[in-house]
């Protein structure tokens, strides 16, 4: 990546607070980091690391229960932190769009897909539908559906599963937004739907110049998609750094786990025995002082209560946080 | 490598299991529930007098002294209150006790007419949902020529037949009252049908009855007694109409229904003999819906 | 040496009737096209597909949850026509995707893995508890778990428990319909790694269906691959892994994503058309998506291909 690339969103010490009946719920517990123009930041991590509550509340699409916190929070130089409802919905959908998993339930089943797309930018843009016309039936036709001028009278239910995906492609698109974050957006797709969805992301993403924020729990997505990968565990980034450092050397135990548990045709034997991370996620209410992954790390001891947040850093901004250094890393997990 | 490998099974036998069990989820979630606990305190207190009508009555609401007619309630009229604390109604019977018996007569209602109607409205629906097809379109028909009769005609009809009793209108009501049982029983048992978890238990061979009996039906459990508790309402309030026109529970049984009726034309002179009864029902159906609205909660949020 | 079979499909079709509406009548939707399909005792079968290509449906035909509209299948070489759905039950066990909705909710742990032994009445009752205590023990879950509710358990716990509800009676075969795809990677990995194990340890034959390809090639000794209700190619693992024959299987391993961050995204060329299995295409049903097709492939439905154990139906190898 280059230096010379915009940024376009900032993020310092983000967290999310849910109060629950047995306490306060951390879902997010302080997670920095931006990404710039043309550039893919991938947020990995299984399920209920707070990897998508983290992607709502750069939207401001958190639930009225929650609180977002931050220390910063600049998008395009702005600071965002602050905005209410009505400034949100107006970056919403115009600078910053989003693609979510399921897209049969983001489109609305009652009005056509012309309708839709159009409604999104005679919203947002001071145009007529004409020119909204022709720019959905562009960018029908670029998110490569054939006869895009006749799709638009479809509904979405007239649509099978990758292209109503590519529709809300489009929808994210038709304002020319400059940060697209899609949150697990094939994982409810067949797999060579995947790839040509996942494919059709990475050439738009280059085309327009957007910057693009993947939320996924798919290891195998990350390496093929990521610029700069962010490993969430519980609520924090256990890893980070970009992709191919973190692929090549994985350092968090987590993370060199979590690699070890994916067969890998023609790498992992046929039979043979899988990597496990054994244990759960620990409970997430109330604060939690030092290294989260403790319970479930074989290498934990009693330093690991006690781990400060200053994450290693290491010179190509591969950083993470555990108490051991790269070289005891490498003693006891590099193979 | 190979030391996690090997822990793969140790380490699961040590984790812990963190969440409590269904039931005392259950209770948590009673005690928080005010509707819920407001609603089954009122319904414990009306079903507690109603138990114990022969006890707690001063007077054989069947007693008639008409040197006592209408008495006042002891808020008019302190030196009667010893004898008769609600004054007593034209032909001199103690109202009171007459109050405290129709407790027991609206109740009677409620839980049989809900007992039959429950019976075949779970049973058409549970049948109609699980097995789909033909099967539900006769269902649904039945259920549509059910809908298509007005249960208020059909039971003055049926009253003028067979005569009226409180037997012909629990048996009228109780034939009549099941189509919501039938509707809500056949979308839910739809969708549990689809669940894998009957899908193994036909592949371990169980009989078609046991997966609706033992598999399906206590998962529909809670949405019944949600149902039963509005139909149980929705009973107790047309035999209350069916009485006060006279097609219902008949003189001199101490409906709150028939009562209302008596006590029509002494509702300027005499109005406690309307706002009893009045009082006693409206108390019994709000307790009822605020208990079937609490349950519902209570229950639903297990589901997400 | 002849491999016995311990379940086979031959040409198993299942033909559903779709309402079009009120006045249109129904329509024909093929889900399961003559499929024919071996499983030979002890080994593992995978079978991959995209959705709606007929896998499940293949799977409650071969559980005997559906009867085939053509077609026979055969348990240990007999028809199943002769066996009532019990039996079939007691040799053959299903292990489903969601460990959610495939345990009863209602009933504690105890009653969910004991319930084959309660319907089909094996052993003493007294004895239950402890058959129940054994098959936690194999499954790696602790014996006080069999008082809880499924919804006082993890993802992976749930699975765990299914498994143990569906080797409590030592069927010869388990059909794994998606047994891990709804489960976290490090949840998926123990899981597999538990599938292997008593594998090795009760001598069972797996059908694994997985649209995971990764899985498949760990799990599986021979695989099928499926398209619109027929297997459009079949071979030993290694063999089609190593040189899929099929266009679509080409397309399938081109779209595995292994964690090698040096590579793209790959280029599928598949296109976006997705057939409607209610009016499929003619000729081969795959022609409109695929990239190598020629000019017969839109007038004449390919004949399988078979040479030396590995079956491809495809005009580019039937000549």
């Amino acid at each position: 990546m280059s230096d010379k690339k915009e940024v376009v969103l900032e993020v310092d010490n983000l967290r999310v607070d849910i109060p629950v009946s047995a306490g306060v719920l951390h879902p997010v517990r302080g997670i920095s980091f931006d990404v710039s123009r043309g550039e893919t930041l991938c947020i990995v991590g299984e399920s209920g690391c707070g990897k998508s509550l983290t992607s709502l509340a750069l939207m401001g699409l958190l639930p009225k229960k929650a609180h977002r916190k931050a220390d910063r929070l600049n998008f395009l130089g702005q600071d965002i932190l602050d905005f209410d409802e009505r400034q949100m919905a107006r970056l919403r959908g115009v600078k910053m769009a989003m693609i979510f998993q399921e897209p049969m339930t983001s489109l609305n089943p009652s009005y056509t897909i012309g309708n839709q797309l159009e409604e999104v930018y005679l919203r947002h843009m001071a145009s007529n539908r004409l020119e909204a016309r022709e720019r959905a039936i562009f960018l029908l036709d670029r998110v490569g559906i054939s006869s895009a001028g006749s799709r638009l009278g479809q509904y979405p239910h007239q649509l099978s599963g990758g292209l109503r995906q590519r529709v809300m492609i489009a929808m994210a698109l038709m304002c020319g937004p400059d940060l697209i974050i899609a949150d697990e957006p094939t994982t409810a797709l067949d797999v060579t739907i995947q790839a040509q969805i996942l494919h059709l992301l990475a050439e738009l993403q280059s085309d327009f110049d957007m910057a693009m924020i993947l939320i996924t729990h798919d290891l195998g997505i990350v390496a093929r998609v990521a610029d700069k990968v962010q490993v969430m565990y519980a609520g924090r980034t256990v890893e980070e750094g970009n992709c191919e450092s973190v692929f090549d050397n994985p350092r968090h135990p987590y993370t060199s786990g979590l690699l070890r548990c994916i067969p890998v045709p023609g790498k992992t034997q046929p039979g043979q025995k899988l990597g496990t991370v054994p244990g759960v996620v620990p409970n997430l209410v109330g604060e939690i002082s030092g290294c989260m992954f403790r319970n479930r790390c074989e290498f934990a001891n009693d330093e690991c209560k006690q781990l400060s947040d200053t994450p290693t850093v290491l010179d190509d901004g591969h950083a993470y946080s555990c108490r051991l250094s790269t070289n005891e890393i490498d003693a006891v997990i590099g193979d | 490598m190979t030391i996690i490998s090997s822990l793969f099974r140790g380490k699961q036998t040590a984790e812990e299991i963190l969440e409590p069990t269904p039931m005392t989820k259950l209770c948590r979630r009673v005690f928080k529930n005010h509707s819920f606990l407001i609603g089954a305190l009122i319904l414990i207190v009306i079903i507690t007098i109603a138990v114990l009508a022969p006890f707690i009555a001063p007077h054989d609401p069947y007693d008639q002294d008409l040197a006592r007619r209408l008495i006042n309630p002891f808020w008019h009229d302190k030196k009667t209150a010893d004898l008769h604390v609600l004054g007593t109604d034209k032909v001199g019977r103690d109202y009171l006790s007459r109050v405290i018996y129709g407790a027991q007569i609206s109740l009677l209602i409620g839980f049989l007419t809900v007992l039959i109607s429950g019976v075949i409205g779970t049973s058409l629906g549970v049948i109609a949902g699980y097995f789909g097809g033909r099967v539900d379109m006769v269902v649904n028909f039945i259920i549509n020529t059910r809908l298509a009769m007005p249960v208020f005609l059909v039971a003055m009809a049926a009253v003028v037949a067979f005569g009226a009793s409180i037997h012909v209108v629990i048996m009228v009501l109780g034939l009549f009252l099941w189509d919501r049982f039938a509707v809500v029983m056949r979308s839910i048992t739809m969708q549990a049908r689809d669940l894998d978890y009957v899908k193994a238990a036909r592949a371990i061979g169980c009989s078609t009855p046991y997966i609706i009996i033992r598999e399906i039906f206590p998962n529909v459990l809670s949405s019944l007694t949600v149902v039963a508790t509005v139909e149980m309402a929705n009973a107790i309030l047309l035999e209350a109409a069916l009485s006060f026109l006279g097609f219902g529970v008949q003189a001199p049984t101490p409906s709150w229904g028939l009562m209302l009726n008596e006590g029509r034309e002494y509702m300027f002179f005499s109005p406690w003999l309307l706002a009893l009864p009045g009082t006693g029902l409206f108390l019994l159906v709000l307790a009822i819906n605020l208990f079937g609205d609490g349950l519902r909660d209570v229950t639903l949020e297990r589901e997400r | 040496m002849k491999q016995e079979n311990a379940l086979e499909a031959i040409s198993v079709s299942c033909v559903f009737k779709i309402n079009q509406g009120l006045f249109k009548g129904s329509k024909p939707l093929v889900a399961v096209n003559g499929v024919s399909l071996k499983i030979p005792k002890g080994k593992v079968v995978g079978l991959v597909g995209e959705s709606g290509c007929g896998k499940s449906t293949l799977a409650n035909i071969l559980l005997g949850l559906q009867s085939p509209t053509s077609g026979e299948v055969l348990y240990s070489g007999k028809a199943a026509s002769g066996f009532s759905n019990r039996h079939i039950a007691r040799r053959i066990q299903p292990i489903f995707q969601d460990p959610y909705s495939s345990l009863n909710a209602t009933k504690t742990v105890k009653s969910i893995i004991s319930l084959p032994l309660r319907i089909h009445k094996i052993g003493e009752p007294i004895t239950w508890d402890g058959k129940v205590r054994e098959m936690l023990d194999l499954v790696g879950l602790p014996a006080r778990v069999a008082e809880s509710y499924p919804s006082q358990l993890s993802g992976g716990q749930r699975q765990r428990v299914a498994i143990a509800r569906a080797l409590i009676m030592r069927p010869e075969v388990v059909i794994c319909d998606e047994p891990t795809s709804a489960l976290d990677v490090s949840v998926q990995s123990q899981i597999l790694n538990l599938l292997q194990d008593l594998r090795l340890e009760l001598g069972l034959t797996y059908l694994m269906i997985s649209h995971n390809l990764a899985v498949v090639e760990h799990m599986a000794d021979r695989v099928a691959v499926m398209y619109l209700g027929r297997i459009v190619e079949e071979a030993e693992s290694a063999v089609l892994f190593k040189e899929p024959k099929h266009p679509y299987t080409r397309a399938l391993l081109s779209s595995v994503l292994t964690p090698d961050p040096r590579l793209g995204v790959p280029d599928t060329q598949l296109g976006t058309i997705f057939p409607n299995p209610i009016d499929p295409p003619a000729g081969c049903s795959f022609h409109p998506r695929c990239a190598s097709r020629i000019d017969i492939c839109s007038q004449k439905t390919p004949a399988p291909h078979l040479e030396k154990q590995h079956m491809a139906e495809c005009h580019l190898f039937s000549k």
